[in-house]
């Protein structure tokens, strides 16, 4: 029988991870996400795995890029401005097609910023994760439940397509707790076969001449050809792609919010439907690849206004909407960020003030 | 007369191809060593190479063991998630001075530190060899770089780095030694302290780092002669030959 356990965002994450084969965790701590590697160093002796403290999040990226590169399935974690000097260790990772799996608990920003919950780094996360143009599939969790089913799923992703996965999550989601099922443990068997599947690749030793590379880039055309393999897995991707729409089968008004944000605009949304009005929600699972046909097939006789809810100024999924939308319907936003928290009075103001606007 | 083999190459280096390196660098003697000295441990089957950016990293086009390119600086942390990960594989990183004591000295310090049971061949050639003779933090007061057109001044750049000294304050490194390839001697030497550098890991006895002082002919505009000879007039002079921490010695 599952097991239902009331965990903070954070530790359910890196137990969810642990239970996935996650055998090597390398991070630094920063705020609002210090649970995640305080809960690995506890917990990956109990299993046999590895954890190590690095001296930056630039070399702890590195630390997971050489794990991987022997095969061990391998995670980090890190918010917002650490996940910037992550950025070349992801590239070189996305390059060498390793499967390496890494949350961001997002905190405001640019810079510094605040320690707060934000939603700032989703064009980061979405577009240019680095240098080079490689693409990863981001997964947006809105619950602690998601966070556990997301970094799960997420190793099996990675693993699948030899390329990074991205878990997109905020300092609230992070820091709070709820009731959750935790999935299976990956048993040594499951971590022997998920080594067995990159034997082919694992640099650990080989004959002499007949030597594994792990290389993260190429002279000539090679990188050329290694780019144009990427793009093929990218192709693969429309079956990925997840969203969840809410009461938007007869809604005028869409609401569009990932993570946190959606967590408030679903309340907002059950608020107004009481009040008459037909309000619905497209809620993005995956951000990457983007649910673009969610919002491109809306009926826009019926679907008078859109209301782009993220904690970021200035928006930025709203590039994505926009996108699809292509101004078929206007879209206004409702924002805060630099660590802010929206409210549902701040959300249900926005609507009311976009239901004035098109209705 | 029977032939009697006195020679044979390693075969730690692929049998046909021709290194890249110029004429009178040194690098290509240390890769043959690391062939010849694991080779002679029975470790080849296990060898990994994490290799630093620069000329260093022009080795992976012939040695024939597994590499794995490491981010500009950053091979050491490379190293310590392949060995925490890997503990049977024999793993060392490739730096030259500029990968391993200008943007990777935190890496190299920290790991250092950790005692990360793997080897380190760092080659100190006081220069910036690929990107075509920048300063290092090894570069020597008063010699030229591309970015030090007027010669290296204390007052701008300070001193040169001792990566060997620095690491010799941290209690943990197992073996620190300073060493060249210049003269028969010295490559004989050199061999001996990669072999235990190589066995200190298989020993699990952790951080060891095996510095070279070489020449860089083409960048510190010199024939290949005048740079054996500006290597041991001034580069040994700045950089003293010599063993910096063997703990083995020290407990014995």
């Amino acid at each position: 029988m599952a097991e239902r356990v009331f965990m903070k965002g954070c530790e359910a994450i890196a137990e969810a991870g642990v239970r996935a084969g996650c055998r090597f965790f390398a991070g630094y701590p920063i705020t609002p996400q210090n649970e995640i590697p305080e809960y690995f160093a506890r917990r990956m002796p109990e299993v046999g795995g590895v954890f190590v403290q690095g001296e930056s999040e630039v070399a702890s990226v590195n630390m997971l890029y050489g794990a991987a590169a022997t095969g061990t399935p391998a995670m980090s974690s890190s918010s917002s401005c650490g996940i910037s000097l992550y950025s070349e260790g992801v590239s070189y990772c996305a390059s060498a097609r390793l499967p390496v799996v890494y949350v961001n608990v997002q905190r405001g920003g640019p810079g510094i910023g605040a320690i707060q919950p934000a939603q700032q780094d989703y064009l980061q996360a979405t577009k240019a994760s680095g240098n080079g143009g490689f693409r990863m599939i981001v997964l947006a969790p809105a619950t602690v439940q998601e966070c556990v089913d997301m970094v799960y799923e997420a190793f099996e992703l990675a693993q699948r397509d030899n390329n990074p996965v991205l878990v997109l999550t905020d300092g609230v989601i992070g820091t709070m707790m709820e009731p959750v099922v935790l999935p299976p443990m990956k048993t040594d068997e499951d971590i022997k076969a998920m080594k067995a599947k990159f034997a082919d690749k694992a640099c650990t030793g080989h004959e002499p001449c007949k030597q594994h590379f792990c290389f993260p880039g190429s002279v000539g055309t090679g990188q050329e050809i290694a780019n144009k393999e990427a793009e093929k897995m990218y192709a693969t991707w429309d079956k990925d792609v997840r969203v969840e729409k809410y009461l938007t089968d007869d809604a005028e008004i869409i609401f569009a919010a990932y993570g946190i944000s959606a967590r408030i605009s679903r309340a907002v949304v059950k608020q107004l439907r009481a009040e008459g009005i037909k309000a619905g929600m497209i809620r993005p699972i995956t951000v990457s690849p983007f649910p673009y046909e969610a919002f491109s097939s809306l009926d826009f006789n019926q679907v008078k206004g859109i209301l782009d809810v993220e904690m970021s100024i200035p928006a930025q999924m709203r590039w994505d909407i926009d996108h699809a939308v292509q101004g078929r319907c206007p879209i206004n936003e409702c924002r805060r960020s630099g660590g802010q928290l929206l409210t549902n009075d701040q959300v249900l103001e926005g609507a009311r003030q976009l239901i004035k606007e098109v209705l | 007369m029977a032939e009697k083999k006195v020679y044979e190459k390693t075969l730690g280096v692929m049998p046909d191809v021709i290194s890249g390196f110029c004429p009178g660098c040194m690098h290509g003697t240390v890769h043959k060593l690391v062939g010849e000295v694991v080779q002679e441990l029975g470790m080849l089957d296990k060898l990994v190479r994490v290799e630093g950016v620069g000329c260093c990293g022009l080795g992976q086009q012939f040695v024939s063991h597994d590499v794995i390119i490491a981010a500009h600086g950053r091979a050491c942390a490379v190293a310590t998630g392949v060995k925490r990960c890997s503990p049977e594989s024999l793993v060392y990183t490739y730096q030259g001075d500029g990968d391993l004591a200008s943007i990777g000295l935190d890496e190299t310090v920290s790991a250092a530190n950790r005692g990360e049971n793997f080897t380190v061949i760092f080659i100190n050639n006081g220069i910036y060899g690929m990107t075509g003779g920048q300063m290092a933090p090894t570069t020597l007061i008063g010699m030229k770089a591309t970015t030090a057109p007027f010669g290296r001044k204390v007052e701008e750049h300070g001193y040169p780095m001792h990566v060997c000294e620095l690491l010799s304050q941290l209690k943990t490194p197992q073996f620190l030694v300073r060493t060249a390839v210049d003269t028969p001697q010295n490559v004989i030497k050199t061999r001996k302290y990669i072999k235990q550098a190589f066995q200190n890991q298989i020993d699990g006895k952790g951080f060891s780092l095996v510095e070279v002082v070489t020449s860089c002919p083409t960048n510190w505009g010199y024939t290949a002669k005048e740079a054996l000879t500006f290597l041991r007039e001034k580069m040994f002079e700045e950089f003293p030959l010599g063993v910096y921490r063997d703990k083995d010695k020290e407990e014995a």
